[in-house]
């Protein structure tokens, strides 16, 4: 599983949460934000960003959902160690153009990695994954001798 | 700098269904302002941007992956993305236009002709 540093939501003087009050004390009326408060909450948990992941299990593989908008396929990294299930990448800052006056921002960016342990064994040469949407989709078969197999009784 | 956006979230309330607000980063440039809403799971077809009362509505329908199996462990959010964000009146808002790729949809926000910054000849 992931590992997270916790800090105390009162001890956190230079954490995400933050970077979000001083820009939004500088743009000030520029971009109202009530939503921005439960997200900065998220960010005092959580070293980087952790994306959200699903895992489905079914008769012949493990399919994991992660959700990673409006990166490049490139930028991600698959790995698997140990029936663990690691996808890791870093999400580029864009470089500002010259005529950019100002940014409010409640993307992340930066590093991220999250792990999964899987549920059963899976064969590790049989993994495939698109990038689509968004949306990153890890299909692992499973290994043979954990497969549900019918029995023939003579 | 006037206001370019503010949430709009108590209307959400009053309709059945339920939505997200997506993330969102807001750029201003010498043209206009460019703003970036993250919403995995959205295409071109899913996507649907509309103006009215001076305020902007991005609705975001997902079409997600379908799977065989069982669910075993699970954080996304099933609700569709809708967030309302208030158009400065600097905006033309004929001048919109949107992408979406990989999930991020990326609007440019044009200044009106009349308010962007000009140099004048001085005679």
């Amino acid at each position: 599983m992931t590992l997270i540093r916790y800090q105390s939501p009162e001890l956190s003087p230079w954490s995400a949460a933050d970077r979000l009050s001083n820009l939004r004390d500088e743009l000030n009326s520029f971009f109202e934000l009530p939503f921005s408060s439960s997200l900065a909450r998220a960010g005092q948990l959580f070293s980087g960003w952790s994306p959200a992941l699903d895992l489905y299990e079914g008769n012949d593989n493990v399919t994991a959902i992660v959700e990673l908008p409006g990166m490049r396929k490139e930028e991600i990294e698959i790995s698997l160690h140990d029936g663990t299930l690691t996808v890791s990448g870093e999400r580029k800052r864009e470089s500002s153009s010259n005529g950019d006056k100002a940014e409010r921002t409640e993307r992340y960016v930066g590093t991220f990695r999250r792990s999964i342990a899987l549920p059963t064994r899976v064969d590790a040469n049989k993994v495939s994954a698109t990038y689509r949407d968004g949306i990153l989709t890890v299909t692992l078969a499973k290994a043979e001798e954990v497969k549900p197999k019918q029995i023939q009784v003579n | 700098m006037n206001t370019l956006t503010r949430e709009n979230r108590s209307g959400d309330r009053a309709q059945t269904e339920q939505f997200v607000a997506p993330p969102s980063r807001v750029i201003e440039t010498g043209d206009g302002y460019t703003l970036e809403v993250e919403m995995p799971g959205v295409n071109k077809e899913g996507l649907d941007i509309s103006i009215g009362n001076n305020e902007l509505t991005i609705n975001g329908r997902r079409s997600l992956p379908v799977v065989e199996g069982t669910l075993i462990h699970h954080e996304s959010r099933p609700e569709n993305f809708r967030r309302t964000f208030e158009l400065d009146p600097s905006i033309d808002g004929n001048k919109i236009s949107a992408r979406i790729e990989q999930g991020l949809a990326t609007l440019t926000l044009p200044k009106a002709e009349h308010v962007k910054p000009r140099k004048i000849t001085v005679s």
